[in-house]
């Protein structure tokens, strides 16, 4: 497969074996944010029009961020279901909109889908989709669900991943 | 999931996915009758396998449902498959260079 320019629309799924509610709070709360993925605890007021904050944490810190990793705005929340924000990481000039939608089935095991719109955000999208190396931060969305994935069913964060 | 990558179809599939994402079934269709025949029953049921194997997501805009690729599982078959025969096939040329250049 020859490279390509990134997808406007990227759309990630996962199947993890937790309760619905207990992947809504990974998502929301800074006790699972830090955890897994590429860290940092979240300030998020899930009501429509409400402030959505990934801080940074102190690694980010360090490669010269400010206190805030990724910001937004909440445009449409149904808990435990469905969480739409807009989502604008501070390195980038990008506004880029991110649709979460859970799906509980027997077990209980539950569907994760991830939807990103990067239209008009041409680095954010090349980022996300994670064709770089895990070990280089490169590990976008399909690392960042692996290790939530890994977390809620072991209770360990995946290897690097957190902070 | 190696079941779904084993049918030259679904391989043309996740290629033109792969290419450009968020397609309807019938532009789809139109791929692969570029290269086979095939009815529009039998595309769709090689979506369905790609879905069901996780390696291919559908979202609903209006009436139309699009289809993209899960970069999830195919990053997984990557890491843990790709990249342990690449190191392979390196390890096995440093050694073979190894041992010619050690030869007298």
């Amino acid at each position: 497969m020859s490279s390509t320019t990134p997808q406007d629309i990227q759309v990630f799924r996962i199947y993890i074996e937790a309760p619905i509610e207990r992947v809504w709070e990974a998502i929301t709360s800074s006790d699972f944010t830090t955890k897994y993925g590429y860290g940092g605890p979240v300030e998020v007021d899930l009501t429509p029009g409400g402030d959505y904050r990934n801080l940074t944490t102190p690694q980010m810190r360090e490669m010269g961020l400010g206190d805030v990793a990724i910001s937004g705005r909440v445009l449409e929340v149904d808990p435990p279901k469905r969480l739409i924000q807009t989502w604008r990481p501070a390195w980038h000039d990008e506004d880029t909109t991110l649709t979460w939608e859970l799906t509980e089935y027997a077990g209980p095991l539950t569907g994760v889908t991830l939807t990103h719109d990067c239209t008009g955000a041409p680095n954010t999208a090349a980022e996300v989709i994670g064709s770089g190396g895990a070990d280089q931060g490169g590990g976008g969305w399909p690392w960042v669900l692996a290790s939530m994935k890994t977390l809620l069913e072991t209770g360990h964060a995946m290897v690097g991943a957190g902070g | 999931m190696f079941k779904a990558l084993a049918d030259p179809t679904r391989r043309l599939l996740l290629d033109a996915l792969f290419v450009r994402g968020g397609r309807t079934l019938s532009e789809l269709e139109a791929v692969v009758t570029e290269y086979t025949e095939m009815t529009r029953f039998g595309v769709s049921k090689h979506l369905r396998l790609l879905e069901q194997a996780g390696l291919v997501v559908t979202r609903k805009q209006g009436r139309e449902k699009l289809h993209h690729l899960n970069p999830v599982p195919i990053r997984s078959i990557h890491d843990r498959w790709i990249d342990k025969f690449t190191e392979h096939h390196t390890v096995a040329l440093t050694d073979l260079k190894r041992q010619l250049e050690d030869t007298p």
